[in-house]
């Protein structure tokens, strides 16, 4: 789950980290109402999911209120890598002499939460890693000691070179790893962090993700999450116990397992298609649950066909077959389904079918070639 | 021979009373699995399936002398489950549960490694080894005794791949599903070097999926230790990055974690990389030389 730098902020603060204030605000008046002129330099931030925001115009610097109205009202409505700007942060800006690059993230290698800082701080830390690897200090964290103080201060000095700096920022860091472990984080970034003339050490950005599975035990990071249209289709979907994500293709997938269907897809684009979607409906036949994805894929307008493809290990493919037929009494399209059934009972399955007149085969190709043919 | 389990593990089924974990302990027993025990707190001294409950994981192998656990509990108590099992001394512990957060799994890691515990999963359809043990989920029927390895980080796709398999009269010695979760127990490396050492395993089916570099390191691995043939078959070619695809660990961040990524890798190692898994019998018998 992904929050919004806004959020991060405000989680920032809650855990001691220095954040410069900032209003939040969704209309062009929110601004004229809340800001002061104050003579402060201003700072008009773009709040959207996406990285890449200060590229493509969503953040602008503003000297006056008049000013931050203005750029306030560039900025709302933007569409920023295809989403819309619901709301702008408009943030003090501070003095910066260095930036820095401080973040937490869980590491699959070392099985481990793993910090990464950098002095090359305030671009994408991706491309760090990709044209100057050896810009980044890497420090793995034992997760039943939890990050010593000797380590913050340590990676601290290496970035600052100086230890009244550093002690700063390792107080920082240390609060951050608190904060991720308290929320279940999967990222948590702070970039950049920032050094003044008046060397002060201040976080002027920050990114966080959550780990779904932990969203059951983190109340409060769940009262935090904004979803676009798209996205609660698929947390929709979740609930049922599916697992579904839209894509821009036009043959809509109904497959058992992550794994296949994901196999499903490939195979759609190799004989030159275009899958519509990721849906794997678990492993389970229960006709109501094939009701909900049929109804979730016929939602999608771009679909022409669809493709079912079942294989059936622990669940039996005639059960399969039982609960298709009912679920597509229940619906009644137009549009062409093809029906892939192998594995267990997979001879009855498709004999079940056959009353139906569905076009049934009996392996992954030929029903991607047939869907394919079927859409056109 | 086979890797790491045989007809002589004896298992410990935590959460039997469970819908699941009834269910699948009974397939297990129909499949011929020496399931010893089943362990359920505020069970204790009840029979269940014809197998004897014990309270703790302690009292079950201290009883029954078992040496393997796999856990059906729910999500929230999957990291205590596999703890449990590891302080009573199973040495081998596979966590089906899916959903278990990453930082429990996190915390779990260190303390697995000084026991000396290993662990599959979670999130995983558990492992075969064919004709003498299964643990898990899996289908029982397509299996065969014979001398493929096979090691997966899907389920349902597996399950095709062994059917193909099977049907080309390609048997296998041991099948691991790895699980889908971000950080997780045996990984590839791990059990490749374990199918290297195995006589009975000829060739090795690899079956990745995007999301991480496991595959990178598993192409590097086989390029500088490895004299038995591996194929390998990557699924998520077309998905699209920052979304994960159904399985936790299964997402394209920053541009990395790619299928294009990961194939590439293995052909750098030699390692044919099938375009869909009905090419997977071929190219194993074409490496065996069928």
């Amino acid at each position: 789950m992904k929050i919004h730098e806004y959020q991060a902020r405000n989680l920032f603060r809650k855990y001691g980290i220095p954040v410069p204030d900032d209003v939040l605000c969704y209309t062009v008046k929110d601004v004229e109402d809340n800001i002061k002129d104050d003579g402060k330099l201003k700072v008009v931030k773009a709040q959207v999911h996406v990285g890449g925001r200060g590229k493509a115009g969503g953040v602008k610097l503003a000297k006056t209120k008049a000013e931050a109205v203005e750029k306030a009202g560039q900025i709302l409505g933007m569409d920023i890598k295809g989403l819309t700007v619901e709301k702008v942060l408009v943030a003090d800006a501070v003095d910066i002499e260095k930036e820095f690059y401080v973040g937490l993230i869980n590491d699959r290698n070392v099985k481990a939460v793993t910090l990464m800082a950098s002095a090359e701080g305030g671009v994408e830390i991706e491309e760090v890693a990709k044209t100057n690897p050896e810009k980044i200090i890497k420090l793995s964290i034992d997760p039943l000691a939890g990050m010593m103080d000797f380590q913050a201060r340590a990676v601290a000095l290496q970035l600052f070179g100086d230890i009244k700096q550093a002690r700063q920022a390792a107080a920082i860091i240390q609060k951050l790893y608190k904060l991720y472990v308290e929320t279940d984080a999967s990222l948590a970034e702070i970039n950049p962090l920032v050094l003044t003339p008046e060397k002060e050490v201040w976080a002027i950005d920050g990114k966080m993700n959550f780990d779904d599975n932990a969203l059951y035990r983190q109340k409060e990071v769940i009262e935090m999450r904004e979803v676009t249209e798209d996205e609660q289709k698929e947390i929709d979907a979740n609930e049922n116990g599916l697992s579904y994500i839209k894509l821009d293709g036009n043959i809509g997938c109904m497959v058992n397992g992550a794994g296949l269907a994901m196999a499903t897809m490939d195979m759609i684009k190799l004989y030159g298609g275009e899958p519509a979607n990721f849906l794997d409906i678990g492993g389970s036949s229960n006709p109501e649950k094939v009701v909900e994805a049929m109804n979730i894929l016929l939602s999608d307008k771009n679909v022409t066909a669809v493709m079912i493809n079942i294989f059936g290990g622990i669940t039996r493919c005639d059960d399969v077959a039982r609960g298709l037929i009912t679920a597509l009494d229940q619906i009644k399209t137009d549009i062409p389904v093809v029906v892939r059934l192998s594995g267990t009972n997979a001879k009855e399955g498709l004999e079940i079918l056959e009353s139906t007149g569905l076009p049934t085969v009996s392996t992954m190709s030929e029903a991607a070639q047939k869907a394919i043919e079927l859409s056109k | 021979m086979s890797i790491l389990i045989n007809k002589d593990t004896k298992l410990v089924v935590q959460g039997i009373t469970g819908r699941d974990g009834g269910f699948h302990a009974q397939k297990m027993l129909d499949y011929g699995t020496n399931v010893v025990a089943g362990v359920s707190p505020g069970k204790g001294g009840q029979e269940v399936l014809g197998v004897p409950i014990f309270d703790t994981v302690e009292q079950a192998v201290k009883a029954t002398g078992a040496n393997a656990s796999v856990i059906f509990v729910p999500a929230p108590f999957a990291a205590d489950a596999i703890l449990e099992a590891s302080y009573a001394g199973a040495e081998l512990v596979i966590c089906i549960t899916e959903h278990v957060p990453v930082q429990d799994m996190i915390k779990v890691t260190p303390i697995l490694k000084k026991n000396g515990t290993k662990l599959i999963g979670p999130n995983c359809p558990g492992l075969i080894t064919p004709e003498e043990s299964l643990i898990g989920i899996l289908p029982s029927m397509i299996f065969k005794k014979g001398n493929i390895g096979l090691i997966s980080r899907s389920g349902t796709l597996t399950y095709e791949v062994v059917n193909m398999l099977t049907h080309e009269g390609l048997g296998q010695t041991t099948c691991v599903g790895i699980g889908g979760d971000p950080v997780a127990g045996l990984y590839f490396i791990d059990l490749l070097e374990m199918y290297e050492n195995d006589p009975e395993t000829d060739a090795v089916v690899l079956i990745g999926e995007i999301g991480g570099d496991a595959e990178e390191q598993a192409a590097t691995f086989i390029k500088e230790k490895m004299t038995k043939p591996v194929v390998a078959f990557i699924a998520g070619q077309t998905a699209p990055p920052g979304k994960r695809m159904g399985h936790a660990g299964a997402i394209i961040s920053s541009g990395s974690g790619t299928a294009e990524e990961k194939i590439k890798a293995f052909y750098s190692a030699g390692v044919p990389v099938a375009k869909e898994p009905s090419e997977i019998p071929g190219s194993i018998k074409e490496k065996l030389g069928l």
